[in-house]
């Protein structure tokens, strides 16, 4: 365990594949049942009034408003793109939401419409969400949404390399999409339902720190679990871990799965109490989320009006 | 990575607003009494008052039993274990399974008063006690009516009347640790409360009267030492089951040479908790957390002796304290409250002395800055490096949040130092190495041994120390022999 604060190695253990192992490896543990009591613990703290004001807008700042499906139209995304712009028509200052997450193809459709809002276009990329697919390939759909104007990419890893132990093949690959993201952020996607264990999870997490990810995000909400608090509590350790060793920060995105409000402002507390308030902008935590903001809606007239409006006083995009 | 986004955006404060629970849900009476025989009455002795440990407010004056109010409800309790031993186990069971689910239905109230007697974290009292009470409950009540197959014999028996004493840190589920097996197995109790909590037996009275428990099975007498005393050497005991301080457990061990009366002791300790150098470092550092500052250190299991391999002994004093910065010390009734406060000046006062002769001893104090309330008994968490087996903070129990950190440098050694106390009622081992946490389980001598957690309690799971933490097993199996006379008898084959 000692490795995590020294800094001085990190830069040769992707000198070869075993020295890449060695180090992945040699990461302290993660004991399952103990994460998880700790993750449902934080789960436990009451954020109530003006603590709850500040929460809900937060997290409603730190949408990424999804859509990913083969039904997308310029139509649906653009619509996607007005909503993230103004979360709630009826109330100015409301938060707007950080970014729209769209397929690379629908890219040049949502920049048109958020235009200079601020709001970004993010995309995934990589032959989403399988990543099955050469690297060839990988980098042409990089190319695409970088080329269409997108600020972000979420790219997705080779979880196959990754379980078969291949760690330098998955290391590469991000090096290689993070070239050819330019000045795009680059979110690395681990599918930890895949991964499964948090082992995995600490593993990939540096993995892909190393490799020079802007963010790490969970999942890609096409497989059962998506983002789950205890998932998102070994990933911000490590991002916690490796600010320490390098002094260099690294943003956390939960995706899929996260509905309610409530849930929201559990991650909220987990990153106040875990990486510490500087992580608390969208710049360092986002959701990914479409149904969510909703609820962060609803919750927030109820906090300010003190009353529940129904569901229709709330857009459906 | 730097923030290159168009606008660097600034991070502000995430304070959590005071969340405190509702303390109306409690009732508090002025004045309260005895329970004997199925009814409240007044004590004969001179009443004294419990207080708010986190304002230092009286919140009731409390009846102190004497030697006639003792020897009123040991009458009664005898009276009433005649009939109790002879409903068949089904029907105890009933009344166990009723007292559990009264239990979780005033969860919440037992909860207020407990966490405002005691002065605990309202969450601790919420999420751990009063259901792990209710756990205790349900947990006899199953074994009520299967006793023949416990392995105590065909046919087990009650040993009759139990004095049953326990401590303030954690009144109400102490309590239900002795009640629990007491009557599952036939026996009736007269239970003393400490004098600085009783208030949660006193509510555990009133359930049993909404349980319609019959009179006599279950008394509580409240006052302090002396009626403590009183009660285990009245004649008409049978049982003694003790939880508290070494020092008085002596005293009883003592009183009770000679008789007929039958002990368990669960005493004090100062448990080890082993961190190797392949520990789960994350959940090795919770561990120490809720080893020590857990209920503020007013756990007889507490880990106070952090035993680390000296390889990453600095990395995990970094993160302790990284740790301890974030505990929220405050409101017991505030729901993010982490660390409430401590139960009683007296026992601020030992906590405190305790620690200066650690200072005092060359060990090296390190607390995170926090606002402590200037009314009530307040500590902040602290932690002692540069500690040897030679001080007293790393010998005596402070019963505190106070950690003592030592070294070691191999399995052996980490051995010899955890064993090398005169107590030995639990310890933790945190290392990814399943054999080796096998191996040090067989070698510590402690009643419990936990393995990559700490202070983890069950029903099912017996508890109980070694050496100066006292003898006898509480809860599973176990825990039934202390409350059963063993039956062996032979029948000759030919008839």
């Amino acid at each position: 365990m000692s490795s995590l604060t020294n800094s001085a190695h990190l830069g040769e253990v992707t000198n070869s594949q075993s020295a890449l192992r060695n180090f992945l490896h040699g990461l302290p543990g993660v004991d399952q049942v103990g994460a998880d009591q700790r993750a449902a613990a934080l789960g436990t703290r009451s954020i109530k009034t003006s603590a709850k004001a500040q929460a809900l807008d937060l997290a409603i700042s730190m949408v990424d408003l999804t859509t990913l499906e083969g039904s997308d139209t310029p139509g649906k995304v653009q619509a996607l793109a007005t909503k993230a712009m103004h979360p709630d028509p009826a109330d100015p200052t409301c938060p707007k939401a950080a970014a729209v997450c769209v397929y690379s193809d629908m890219v040049a459709h949502a920049k048109e419409r958020l235009g200079t809002s601020g709001v970004k276009v993010a995309s995934v990329a990589t032959a989403f969400p399988s990543g099955r697919a050469k690297l060839e390939i990988k980098l042409a759909d990089t190319a695409t949404a970088v080329e269409a104007g997108a600020d972000e990419i979420d790219m997705v890893i080779d979880r196959g390399a990754f379980l078969a132990g291949r760690y330098l093949q998955v290391y590469d690959e991000i090096v290689s999409v993070k070239q050819a993201c330019g000045k795009a952020h680059l979110k690395v996607i681990f599918e930890t339902g895949e991964l499964q264990t948090y082992d995995n999870v600490r593993r990939a997490s540096w993995l892909a720190m190393i490799a020079g990810a802007d963010f790490i995000k969970t999942s890609t909400g096409k497989v059962a679990p998506a983002a789950t608090l205890p998932v998102t509590l070994v990933m911000l350790e490590a991002v916690r871990d490796f600010h320490l060793a390098t002094g260099s920060m690294v943003g956390v995105k939960p995706a899929g799965g996260i509905r309610s409000a409530k849930d929201a402002i559990k991650y909220l507390v987990m990153v106040n109490e875990v990486v510490g308030q500087q992580w608390l902008t969208p710049d360092w935590f986002r959701f990914g989320a479409s149904t969510l903001l909703n609820d962060l809606l609803m919750q927030r007239t109820k906090l300010k009006t003190g009353h529940y409006s129904g569901p229709d006083y709330f857009t459906l995009d | 990575m730097t923030p290159s986004k168009d606008v660097a955006r600034t991070a502000a404060a995430f304070e959590y607003a005071p969340a405190p629970e509702s303390n109306s849900i409690a009732t508090i009476r002025p004045h309260v009494g005895l329970f004997i025989d199925g009814d409240f009455r007044d004590g004969s002795g001179r009443a004294f008052k419990t207080i708010n440990p986190a304002t230092e407010e009286v919140l009731s004056e409390v009846s102190e039993a004497t030697e006639v109010d003792i020897d009123r409800a040991v009458k009664a309790a005898r009276a009433a274990q005649r009939r109790w031993a002879r409903l068949t186990g089904a029907e105890r069971s009933k009344f166990l399974f009723r007292l559990a689910r009264i239990i979780q239905e005033r969860a919440r109230e037992i909860a207020v008063l407990e966490s405002i007697d005691n002065g605990k974290p309202i969450k601790e009292s919420r999420d751990v006690d009063i259901p792990t009470a209710a756990a205790h409950f349900f947990y006899y009540a199953g074994w009520a009516d299967k006793l023949e197959y416990s392995g105590h014999g065909p046919t087990p028996r009650p040993i009759g009347v139990c004095a049953a004493v326990i401590p303030w840190n954690f009144p109400f589920l102490m309590l239900a640790w002795k009640i629990a097996p007491a009557l599952a197995t036939g026996n009736t109790v007269v239970l003393k409360p400490a004098e600085t909590t009783p208030l949660t037996a006193l509510l555990f009275a009133e359930i049993c009267q909404q349980a319609d428990l019959p009179p006599g099975v279950v008394n509580i007498v409240t006052g302090a030492a002396a009626t403590g005393a009183e009660l285990v050497s009245h004649p008409g005991i049978d049982k003694i089951a003790f939880t508290g301080s070494t020092v008085v457990g002596r005293q009883i061990a003592k009183s009770v040479a000679g008789t007929d009366k039958s002990v368990t002791l669960e005493l004090g300790g100062k448990a080890a908790n082993i961190v190797f150098d392949d520990a789960p470092i994350d959940q090795a550092i919770e561990g120490i957390i809720n080893g020590i500052f857990f209920n503020q250190g007013h756990v007889c299991c507490a880990g106070s002796r952090l035993l680390v391999q000296e390889s990453v002994f600095e990395e995990v004093i970094d993160r302790l304290k990284r740790r301890m910065a974030i505990l929220r010390v405050g409101d017991p009734l505030d729901k993010n409250t982490d660390i409430g406060a401590i139960n009683s000046k007296s026992q601020l006062d030992k906590i405190t002395e305790l620690t200066e002769s650690g200072l005092a001893e060359g060990a090296d104090s390190w607390s995170p800055e926090c606002t402590l309330p200037a009314k009530g008994y307040w500590f902040a968490p602290t932690v002692f490096t540069g500690v040897s087996q030679a001080n007293r903070i790393a010998r005596e129990e402070i019963f505190g949040p106070v950690l003592s950190v030592l070294t070691f440098r191999t399995p052996k050694e980490a051995v010899e130092k955890a064993n090398n106390t005169p107590y030995g009622l639990s310890a933790g081992v945190w290392t990814e190495k399943g054999s080796r946490s096998l191996w040090m389980a067989s070698q510590l001598r402690a009643g419990v041994v936990w393995s990559n957690t700490f202070n983890r309690f069950d029903p099912a799971s017996p508890f109980g120390g070694y050496k100066e933490s006292g003898y006898g097993r509480e809860g599973g199996r176990h825990g039934l022999t202390a409350y059963l006379a063993p039956t062996h008898f032979t029948t000759s084959g030919s008839r």
